[in-house]
């Protein structure tokens, strides 16, 4: 089980996020502690997404505090998040087609050579050993992206987040262009990166995976907090019942 | 076949070309110019691959070819720069009116080393703070480029105008004159020189590329190979360099010479021209651009942003600050073109550039730059640049009216767009 005593790696306190007049996130708290994966459920448009990105630094929040590790934090821009090692791994995996995967893992954080030109070979080194690690069977090294299938995509995408030590991942629909064998890959690597410490938010549509992967789910409806269950106290028809109805099962209503 | 003597090492045989690993796109590139060449030369009676046709057609592309480089980086970035034939003509006025009114009028005589290195640094500085001020309206007031340019197209124009009255400058410090082709070049000897270094340097590139590459344990090319890459960069730059020696300076010139020495020529004295500096000007800039695209940071953010935006974005790249950067290099680039372009009139014109940015798109283009953006390099960029100006060239010598070769021009900029889009169409690539 999960320990939930001491202080939670991440903890988002009453997030605002409006555009124009639309409340996309209204008053959400979510905690997140070490070596726990907490699902977020929602419809589409239920403000997941948004919610998450002010912690991956794509968004700024309107008002409400980050704090990570109890610290509060101002995250401005995505090289912010990745100072405090926060890493996401986005829906859209947001891959530069036109390079190869070594290129893309160290996009932003590139390797140098003493005289501070890029160094590709070794980038390229690096890249194969965790390719090793994560997905034995990749060997398109030399091409780029956009001739790679969707599984070898997303486990560049993957790479990206693990290579740089993250300590607390967000995966955005990690799994939702992938086929069964693929899928099974990204939940043995879930597996491993808890046993390792971190934290993992994961979004997701599936219930039956978020009850099978996570430890805790937090759901939300037009921008709102429903409620955050422990998964092994609840069915998937209450998860359902939460994400369509916005209620939350009776026999956890105190 | 060549690659049956290579041991096998790898079940899959490789093509020879595969083999040697060179770009299939690029070999197409200069086999369309070695046709152009070819044409052309029959069609001319020979005319048209002499050495002297040859020196001036390098000379004629180094100005468009400059900026050209600068313009696969914009283009790379989804951007247009529309300006560039205009801003061209702001930096050539400023950098005119340096030479021959504010310099001079700052206490410095005509004909002072320093005015030609002053001119130019104003100039450069010029077109990149109009570079950047046109990267700062596309990339943080999010104005689209092609708006932005197509103003500046009209504003830097009349700017140039504005600056110098309209008037005709010149004639420019002789100094200056000298980076305009003809009138500077290395001679024979000094190109030489500068050819072996050459080769030397390429041989030497292209080993410790294969060392880098040993020294992670990836799989090399067989030395064999290598070898013929190093033989074929040295007969290429030895080449070239020949050829540019081959062209004499007309003995009335040499005579002229000896006579403001107050010498007389000796009997039977020839001298021959050598590699323009405007050229070594062109390398320079090659260089350096194809070392920015394909080992610095910024280049790879570059082709990183052209690629996917949001991607780039996410990975905490400032891709507005990248804007303001990418259009202050084109910038400087035309000025750089500028100098060029004044210093082989010998004097600034208002018409100076005019239609530039329609060349240089089209060289960054026909040089194989996607407009779709994330695709293009600087060599391809510079061919694009020498197969225009050999139509163009071409098609005066052979004596093809005015307005077909503007005609035969376009069609050409649309068909090698189109076989760009069969290429890669069969090569799968998007």
């Amino acid at each position: 089980m999960v320990d939930r005593s001491g202080t939670p790696l991440v903890e988002l306190r009453d997030i605002h996020i409006a555009f124009g007049g639309v409340k996309a996130v209204d008053g959400v708290s979510v905690d997140l502690f070490p070596g726990e994966v907490v699902g977020l459920l929602g419809h589409n448009g239920a403000g997941k997404s948004t919610l998450i990105k002010c912690l991956s630094g794509a968004y700024r929040q309107d008002s409400g505090d980050v704090y990570v590790k109890g610290e509060k934090v101002n995250i401005q821009t995505p090289r912010d998040a990745r100072d405090y090692n926060i890493e996401t791994i986005y829906q859209t995996l947001a891959l530069a087609d036109n390079l190869d995967a070594a290129s893309n893992l160290f996009l932003g954080r590139e390797l140098t050579t003493s005289l501070g030109f890029v160094d590709d070979s070794a980038m390229e080194a690096e890249t194969r050993k965790i390719m090793g690690r994560l997905n034995p069977n990749f060997r398109k090294f030399a091409s780029p992206v956009s001739a790679l299938s969707g599984g070898q995509r997303q486990s560049v995408a993957i790479a990206r987040a693990v290579y740089f030590e993250a300590k607390i991942l967000i995966m955005d629909e990690p799994t939702a262009a992938l086929g069964p064998q693929e899928t099974q890959m990204v939940a043995e690597l879930i597996q491993e990166l808890k046993k390792d410490g971190l934290g993992i938010f994961l979004i997701d549509h599936d219930v039956h995976q978020v009850k099978r992967l996570c430890d805790r789910a937090a759901v939300m409806k037009n921008g709102e907090l429903v409620g955050i269950v422990d998964v092994d106290d609840v069915s998937t028809d209450d998860l359902l019942g939460m994400i369509i109805a916005g209620k939350t099962p009776d026999h956890l209503a105190a | 076949m060549a690659d049956a003597s290579a041991p096998s090492a790898s079940p899959p045989r490789k093509s020879l070309m595969q083999t040697l690993e060179v770009d299939t796109r690029l070999l197409g590139m200069i086999g369309a110019f070695a046709i152009v060449c070819i044409v052309f030369n029959v069609m001319t009676d020979g005319r048209f691959l002499t050495p002297r046709n040859v020196f001036n057609l390098t000379i004629q592309t180094v100005s468009v070819a400059i900026m050209a480089t600068g313009m696969v980086f914009v283009i790379v970035t989804r951007h247009i720069d529309l300006s560039v034939g205009s801003l061209l003509a702001t930096a050539s006025a400023m950098m005119a009116m340096m030479q021959t009114s504010i310099l001079p009028g700052m206490g410095l005589d005509l004909g002072d080393p320093w005015i030609a290195p002053l001119a130019i640094l104003a100039g450069l500085a010029t077109g990149a703070a109009i570079g950047a001020l046109q990267g700062y309206l596309v990339g943080y007031l999010a104005i689209p480029s092609f708006i932005v340019t197509l103003g500046g197209l009209l504003v830097w124009r009349n700017v140039g105008w504005y600056l110098t009255n309209g008037q005709t400058i010149g004639p420019l410090d002789e100094n200056f004159q000298l980076l305009g082709g003809i009138g500077g070049t290395l001679g024979t000897t000094g190109s030489w020189i500068l050819g072996l270094i050459a080769v030397v340097v390429a041989c030497m590139a292209i080993w410790s590329a294969r060392r880098s590459r040993i020294a992670h344990e990836f799989p090399v090319k067989p030395v064999w190979a290598e070898a013929a890459m190093m033989a074929l960069s040295a007969v290429a730059i030895l080449g070239f360099v020949a050829v540019l020696n081959a062209y004499q300076v007309p003995s009335r010139v040499l005579q002229r010479d000896f006579q403001a020495r107050g010498e007389t020529m000796p009997e039977g004295f020839t001298q021959g021209y050598g590699v323009p500096y405007s050229v070594l000007l062109l390398i320079a800039v090659a260089v350096v651009m194809t070392v920015v695209a394909r080992r610095t940071r910024l280049g790879r953010y570059i082709f990183a942003t052209g690629g996917n935006p949001d991607a780039a974005e996410l990975s905490g790249i400032n891709t507005r600050l990248l804007t303001v950067k990418v259009f202050a290099i084109m910038g400087m680039l035309a000025a750089l073109a500028a100098v060029v372009a004044s210093a082989r009139l010998s004097f600034h014109s208002n018409d100076i550039g005019t239609l530039d940015e329609l060349r240089v798109i089209a060289a960054a283009v026909i040089g194989g730059t996607a407009l779709a953006g994330g695709m293009g390099t600087i060599y391809g960029a510079i061919l694009g640049a020498l197969i225009m100006q050999s139509l163009q060239s071409g098609m005066a010598m052979v004596g093809v009216d005015a307005p077909f070769q503007n005609i035969v021009v376009g069609a050409v900029l649309v068909l090698a767009v189109l076989v760009d889009i069969l290429y890669r169409k069969r090569m799968g690539a998007r």
